[in-house]
């Protein structure tokens, strides 16, 4: 595993814990749907660095999946966000 | 050149994830977060799916990764907006220093309903629709 692959797996170590935050301390619940899509498109870039760094291209399929069910959980978020009606959290 | 271009690619899309994060910790509200995220992690994917691409250069990988790419690229706007809106319909707040918010004066948020500043005395009454609130 070379040098540059371990060092942008660690940086996106690093913004997963930093979305993580997010997602905790977030003041209302738009903004942890916003956390839990930044934590999607990570994901897809991680895998495709351990797809890279495995020489699995199997993975390629994982990536896709997961980029799917994150539009579909952003999607049903949001519509459930909207039937709720204004909220004051 | 092929290994340090990917590389490279690699490296600048991990950075990008990193700013998504960032802003999406440093912001102030709703709106600013998701402007950063949608667009610095889009191409934070974009561009590591590109140097998978390149690394394994075969047309079946080659083209998933295009269409990981097509698809991160037309879902994540969709997504955005969607957010958007509901974050505003359920009164997410403002950043303190945000200077025009347009919608304010032209949204009714008892009724749902959008004003265009060219009403007539007879298409602005009320229609009732189905998805009204009681």
């Amino acid at each position: 595993m070379s040098i540059v692959i371990l060092l942008s797996l660690v940086v996106m170590a690093l913004a997963l814990c930093l979305a993580f935050v997010r997602l905790f301390r977030g003041p209302s619940l738009p903004d942890r749907v916003v956390a839990l899509e930044l934590f999607s498109s990570m994901i897809v870039g991680i895998i495709g660095v351990v797809a890279i760094a495995t020489d699995v291209p199997s993975l390629l399929d994982v990536a896709i999946v997961m980029a799917l069910m994150a539009f579909m959980a952003t999607i049903g978020f949001a519509r459930f966000l909207e039937r709720g009606g204004p909220r004051d959290d | 050149m092929i290994e340090l271009v990917k590389e490279a690619l690699i490296l600048v899309g991990a950075i990008f994830m990193f700013l998504a994060a960032l802003g999406v910790v440093r912001l102030p509200d709703l709106l600013t977060r998701m402007h950063a995220t949608t667009k610095a992690a889009t191409l934070g994917a974009t561009l590591i799916m590109l140097a998978v691409a390149l690394h394994f250069s075969q047309v079946a990988v080659v083209a998933r990764a295009l269409g990981v790419i097509l698809f991160i690229m037309m879902t994540a706007p969709v997504a955005a907006h969607v957010i958007g809106r509901a974050g505003y319909f359920v009164g997410a707040k403002l950043w303190s220093g945000t200077v025009k918010d347009e919608l304010r004066p032209n949204y009714d948020p008892l009724t749902h309903e959008l004003k265009s500043g060219l009403e007539t005395e007879a298409n602005a009454r009320h229609q009732p629709r189905e998805n009204d609130r009681p």
